[in-house]
């Protein structure tokens, strides 16, 4: 069992960095991102191996999934960071003048980042990009179930980022737990369901604001379609949005497959094909897949399988190497609906395809679920797309493809009930670790004595059209009230 | 289940049955059209202007409240509210479209708002009427189904809601269960899709905890010690009359934006105290436990509460000004405090009532720091001319929000977000903030099946690769050489 040795005299000296203001100037911010693009650059071969140490990933699959997303991330941060650092004007009601007012983003202080197993650099960075763009102090508490990945950040952080600002702590269950007892000014957990509801809780303790990525289970909508190349491309996403993400252990990989009875079986033979030209025909010979991240995984997916009635389902794949702790793509058609792999998130390469009457009831299929992180949806009906649009609710919805919403710096990424709270990518990430604190300035000048009491009937009127911004009473009001002055006064 | 003196028991039970209610009636679709967002709305408004009689009525019962002041705080600033939110709410239902990536090219991107769900907003008993009903108009303007809580130490206003809102509005979306503890709990053992609190910070612990248990998104509204920095080169008339506006004239000091006390120089303090006492007589009288103008203390834990804090052995000897109190009609005169101890409780807690410490210090800069090492408060406050101090208070000092020369004014204009950081809360509304509260943002991409790039898929290829890299750097020269590359393998 880990001891936090000097965590509180490390918090401390975080807290002090922040007080010093450093970390609020431009110039400190735009260093320490352009300190992890460096980072990235100078240590490709590095990452590789220990992703691949970690979850067997190809280094294509990690450039696409972690290394050019965090470059691209941070490149993007650097060009805006001056930009979202600017106070936003607010508008001001006329009756205020004169008066001014804005919206100053400003840093919460020190910042609690956890990291998931299943991209253990990318969810680590991106976070970091936006605590240092809001001008934070940080503390990243990889995941222990990545130990190369959590090693790797541990040894090559403090080189490259200012280690009085930045600090990466390392450990388990035991550590996280330490880390929660204190008080932090917000906290960024990506991770199990489970997990974050303990986060939650204990940050409730100390009124500290999170953000909680989570997962669900991600449904994708296969509508009949006709062309044969149509159907190919479809399949195609389909198939690199459940095994191409770390093996289907990613929060927005597709879990599911909701399509029209008819159609199924045509699906199921275009991913067959599909499954050998990217993945290879038999375990022996699979490439291109990331393993399963730990034996309680594999024996968790195991057990999956072991259900008699899932077991029946399968129509392709479903062998499994222990050793290796890879588990081959893997078809089910209709498995119970009140089977693990039907209640649980799978996160893991068994794709289970359900079949409907009618593909709009897919609709009703996902609202009696828990909302989701992202909804995928195959179709060409327009009107089909405004219905799944309009009637269901889930952190983001993509038609016609899969998982590439993660890319896109404009969305917000995050999810909603049971999948999250909060979000982050691009300027949302600024957001997500920054206090909009609101200020008006007012001066001295044109005071209005209605304000104040002692209270009487005209200053009552006066207030109610002030309210409602009536300008052409009130004037009328004064007006009324100087002459009524004027009369009084000339008797 | 019946209690013992045969009225229905509002318990978990109950509480999962009007969930159960609720959902179903959202789950129509009902509440999501913009035709019932606005009739609803519309239905409010005409509540306050119908029933202002009442809703003073019930203010002055439970707090004694100057009609004006219910008038224009409570319902004045709630109608406006409304009329606002009307007045955009078709524009706020419109998706945003965003740019898109040239990652995913061809594609289009938007970002549409939706209604959370059902949603339960607790309220607060110091402006028992604005605060249950601005945080609703908020929760039905983002079109969803709606519970609210009033607070049960202003027993009349909580009444008086339960009835109106019972008659006016759709009573199969919004609901109003009445109670105190008991009921409260059993209402937060459920998972809701948002919960909206304004109180105080250990109740906002205790909702924050339910609420992790089931992952639900919250709201808090909270408080802490709301500073006023006064600095010497000022209008001092015109900033004593906004001080004691800000203090005495918002439910006699009890309100989360109140001024909580004051830090001014050593030297420049005498003089702003006999300005305060000028103003108070004429705005309240020389005898202020008589005057119609101030509310009273709500009640006798807070009368209590208050008193003790006054009797405090090193605090009580720095009365400059006030301290008469009555026990009967839970009044406190205006009260005026010079230098008292730190770490004395009138300056560990948030006052919450009519008494005023002035703290003093050699140069005025010392209160930043003195602000910055307490918890930060919902607002701080700063008078002065010099536009240097302004801008170091603006960059230097956190709270939910900042006002210079002025107090509270900053919660009546529906373009600024109004929350609180830290132990003053999470999470902000008024205005547009209000209908963001409520809605979730989902991020919609639409994409074609042409132009699929199979260079995302396996077989991995270092030209495939390069491709990748090509287009995650969004640089469309890198772009095209390494398309060319790619095809030409």
């Amino acid at each position: 069992m880990e001891a936090l040795d000097g965590l509180e005299q490390s918090l401390t000296e975080l807290r002090q960095t922040f007080t010093s203001g450093r970390t609020r100037d431009v110039a400190w911010r735009k260093d320490q991102l352009r300190a992890i693009l460096k980072l990235i650059d100078h240590n490709e071969a590095k990452i590789n191996l220990a992703l691949h140490q970690d979850l067997c990933k190809h280094p294509v699959e990690i450039y696409r999934d972690e290394i050019g997303v965090v470059k691209k991330s941070a490149n993007y941060s650097l060009s805006c960071v001056e930009k979202w650092m600017a106070p936003k004007k607010g508008r001001i009601p006329w009756l205020f003048f004169p008066s001014r007012g804005e919206v100053l983003p400003e840093p919460y202080g020190l910042v609690l980042i956890f990291v998931a197993w299943n991209f253990p650099i990318s969810l680590a960075l991106d976070p970091l990009i936006g605590a240092i763009s809001a001008g934070n102090t940080v503390v990243i508490k990889p995941s222990d179930l990545s130990p190369a990945c959590s090693a790797f950040l541990a040894s090559t952080i403090p080189l490259y980022l200012d280690p009085t600002a930045v600090r990466v702590i390392e450990g388990g269950a035991h550590v996280a737990e330490q880390l929660l007892q204190h008080r932090w000014d917000k906290i960024f957990f990506t991770g199990s369901h489970r997990v974050g509801k303990i986060v939650m809780s204990a940050a409730a303790k100390h009124l500290t604001p999170v953000t909680l990525e989570l997962g669900g289970k991600c449904p994708v909508i296969v509508d009949t379609l006709s062309d044969p190349s149509e159907i190919m491309v479809a399949a195609k996403r389909v198939a690199g949005g459940k095994w191409g993400p770390c093996s289907g252990q990613a929060c927005i990989a597709i879990d599911y497959v909701l399509v029209d009875r008819k159609f199924a079986p045509i699906l199921i033979e275009f991913l067959k094909k599909i499954i050998h030209q990217f993945y290879g025909e038999n375990l022996k010979n699979l490439k291109y897949l990331s393993r399963i991240v730990n034996k309680h995984h594999f024996a968790r997916l195991c057990s999956i399988l072991e259900d008699p009635r899932v077991a029946a389902s399968i129509v392709y794949g479903g062998s499994l190497d222990e050793n290796n702790l890879i588990i081959e793509p893997t078809i089910l058609l209709d498995p119970p609906l009140d089977s693990e792999i039907m209640t649980e998130e799978i996160f893991g390469p068994l794709l289970p395809i359900i079949t409907l009457d009618n593909i709009h009831e897919s609709i009703e299929f996902i609202n009696l679920r828990p909302k989701p992180l992202a909804i995928y949806a195959f179709t060409k009906d327009e009107k089909f797309k405004k219905l799944v649009l309009m009637e269901t609710s889930s952190g983001s919805l993509t038609f016609n493809d899969v998982m590439v919403q993660f890319l896109c710096d404009e969305l917000p990424f995050g999810g909603v009930g049971q999948s999250g709270i909060g979000r982050y990518h691009g300027k949302y990430s600024f957001d997500t670790f920054s206090h909009e604190k609101a200020v008006l300035y007012r001066s001295f000048f044109l005071e209005l004595e209605p304000r104040y009491p002692p209270w009487n009937e005209f200053k009552l009127q006066f207030l109610r059209f002030a309210y409602i911004f009536d300008y052409f009473r009130l004037l009328l009001l004064l007006l009324g009230r100087k002459l009524q002055q004027m009369f009084a006064s000339s008797h | 289940m019946a209690s013992e003196d045969g009225k229905e028991v509002f318990d978990a039970e109950a509480a999962r049955l009007l969930l159960k209610d609720l959902r179903a009636n959202f789950a129509t679709g009902k509440t999501r059209s913009y035709e019932w967002r606005v009739s609803q709305l519309k239905s409010l408004l005409k509540l306050a202007t119908d029933h202002e009689e009442d809703i003073v009525h019930a203010l002055r019962s439970d707090l004694s409240k100057p009609t004006l002041e219910t008038v224009v705080y409570e319902i004045a600033l709630f109608k406006s509210s409304c009329e606002f939110i009307l007045k955009k709410l078709k524009q706020w239902m419109m998706p945003e479209k965003v740019k898109n990536s040239i990652i995913t090219f061809p594609s289009s991107s938007e970002i549409v708002p939706e209604p959370l769900g059902v949603v339960l907003v607790i309220s607060a008993w110091n402006y028992p009427f604005l605060l249950s009903l601005d945080p609703v108009i908020g929760a039905i303007a983002a079109g969803n189904a709606v519970v609210l809580k009033p607070s049960e130490v202003a027993p009349a206003t909580s009444t008086l809601l339960a009835k109106l809102l019972g008659e006016y509005m759709d009573n199969l979306a919004v609901k109003v269960v009445e109670g105190a503890i008991p009921e409260t709990s059993a209402l937060l053992e459920h998972k809701w899709d948002k919960i909206f609190y304004t109180g105080n910070t250990k109740v906002g612990r205790i909702v924050l905890t339910a609420a992790a248990k089931h992952l639900t998104p919250v709201a808090l509204e909270l408080g802490g010690k709301c500073p006023v920095i006064v600095d010497s080169n000022i209008n001092l008339k015109v900033a004593t009359n906004r001080i004691i506006a800000g203090k005495w004239g918002l439910n006699n000091g009890q309100a989360c934006i109140a001024a909580d006390h004051i830090i001014t120089t050593k030297d420049f303090a005498p003089k702003l105290i006999d300005t305060l006492k000028v103003g108070l007589e004429k705005f309240f009288g020389n005898d202020p436990l008589m005057s119609e103008d101030l509310s009273c203390i709500v009640n006798s834990n807070h009368f209590s509460r208050l008193t003790k804090l006054l009797d405090e052995d090193r605090v009580s000897g720095k009365i400059v000004h006030g301290g008469q109190r009555n026990k009967i009609n839970l009044r406190i005169s205006p009260t005026i405090l010079l230098d008292v101890p730190e770490d004395s409780l009138i300056m560990k807690e948030e006052i919450f009532g009519p008494l005023l410490p002035i703290i003093t210090v050699e140069n005025l800069e010392d209160s930043f720091n003195i602000i910055n090492s307490r918890e930060k408060p919902l607002a701080a406050y700063l008078f002065t001319n010099n536009k240097t101090l302004v801008e170091k208070f603006a960059r230097n000092v956190t709270a939910g929000g900042l006002l210079i020369n002025d107090i509270a004014l900053h919660l009546t204009n529906p373009h600024l977000p109004f929350g609180g950081v830290g132990e003053s809360g999470m999470g902000s509304y008024h205005g547009r903030f209000s209908f963001d509260t409520f809605t979730h943002k989902k991020a919609v991409l639409y994409r074609p099946f042409i132009g699929d790039v199979t260079a995302r898929y396996p077989p991995y290829t270092p030209e495939k690769q390069g491709l990748l890299r090509a287009l995650l750097s969004g640089n469309i020269f890198n772009i095209i050489l390494a398309l060319f590359r790619w095809l030409k393998s």
